[in-house]
């Protein structure tokens, strides 16, 4: 009974929240180590709550916004980002299915740390702008902000 | 014992909150009918620029039924009814109908126009802006759609992809009554749970 209860709690604000922006999520997984002179890179980690996605990377229609993250400058030089692969799922708006991400995944910030850094800690800030939809509205794109913290050997 | 009295503790907190967040969580709005007259709010106006540089207003369409559309290109669902929408235009356009296609583009017509073009829009579009999205409550979540009565009255909400055949009997009970009175519309911004869109 109790686990009955909890589940219902679990689901009922979800549900009733369908048609309000999701709270997404990027966290870098941990402290960045970096070698003055040499490259390095990070998981970011992103969570997109249940009954919303994101478009992928590479969406699969050119109306759709890209999932994309950026980095003011800093210390760092930003590099690649790592995707994972997408998702292609069919939605009731959809003709074909689109690509996508949804749950909990993770990205990979490469970065170069030029030879003339300075030694010591930093934190370098990012966005990543996604646009997301549940499966009959979507919401207007936004940005969330991402803090990489990073220690220059 | 202490362990098990910490966790019925825990456990009740967390029902507690459950049940507070989800009393308070916005609840979605899928009108499935028109509203009672009792219950209908004034439509704010609204000044918006079309794709040719021309004012409208929705002062301007009194006595009309008014399906007031909040869209954008980057909305796939939005693009779903669009065609529906334009199929409304046609049927009922001499019966005292319009569409008003509101695009929540940031890029504006640059984003819009060739859309427009694209699809052979005939309805009237315009780039939203915060000001009026904000009287409307917020529009949050695309498309939302509004269908306002002869008096100037928001009779329906439909927040996200809708039926069609559900806002196209709205429109049919809708133009089938004569406006009561004059019509209301001004500058006044609703919260959004008057107008429904929350």
């Amino acid at each position: 009974m109790p686990l009955a209860a909890l589940a219902a709690c679990l689901c009922l604000p979800s549900l009733w929240a369908q048609n309000s922006p999701p709270q997404v999520s990027a966290d870098a997984r941990e402290k960045l180590v970096a070698k003055r002179g040499a490259s390095a890179q990070t998981k970011i980690a992103v969570s997109i709550p249940p009954g919303y996605h994101v478009n992928s990377n590479t969406p699969s229609e050119d109306y759709l916004i890209a999932l994309k993250l950026t980095w003011t400058p800093g210390a760092l030089e930003p590099g690649e980002v790592v995707f994972p692969k997408p998702q292609l799922e069919k939605y009731e708006f959809s003709d074909k299915p689109i690509s996508v991400f949804t749950g909990d995944f993770d990205l990979i910030a490469r970065f170069k740390t030029p030879a003339t850094a300075p030694a010591g800690p930093g934190v370098m800030v990012g966005k990543l702008r996604y646009q997301a939809c549940n499966s009959n509205a979507c919401f207007p794109p936004k940005s969330v902000e991402v803090r990489l913290s990073y220690q220059i050997q | 014992m202490r362990i098990f009295r910490l966790g019925c503790a825990l456990l009740v907190g967390f029902v507690l909150g459950c049940l507070i967040y989800g009393c308070s969580a916005p609840k979605p709005v899928r009108a499935a009918s028109l509203k009672p007259d009792k219950d209908r709010h004034a439509a704010p106006d609204f000044s918006l620029k079309d794709a040719n540089g021309k004012t409208v207003r929705l002062s301007d369409y009194k006595g009309k039924v008014v399906l007031l559309d909040f869209w954008a290109t980057w909305c796939g669902p939005c693009k779903i009814e669009i065609p529906w929408f334009m199929d409304f235009e046609r049927k009922h356009k001499d019966q005292g109908f319009s569409v008003l296609g509101v695009s929540m583009d940031d890029d504006g017509w640059d984003a819009v126009k060739p859309f427009v073009n694209e699809v052979g829009i005939n309805y009237r579009i315009m780039i939203g802006n915060d000001s009026t999205a904000e009287n409307y409550g917020g529009i949050e979540a695309l498309p939302t759609t509004f269908l306002i009565d002869r008096d100037g009255k928001i009779a329906a909400v439909h927040v996200g992809l809708a039926s069609k055949s559900e806002i196209e009997n709205g429109i049919e009970q809708l133009l089938q009554r004569p406006a009561n009175a004059p019509r209301g519309a001004g500058s006044v911004s609703l919260p959004a749970e008057f107008v429904g869109a929350k």
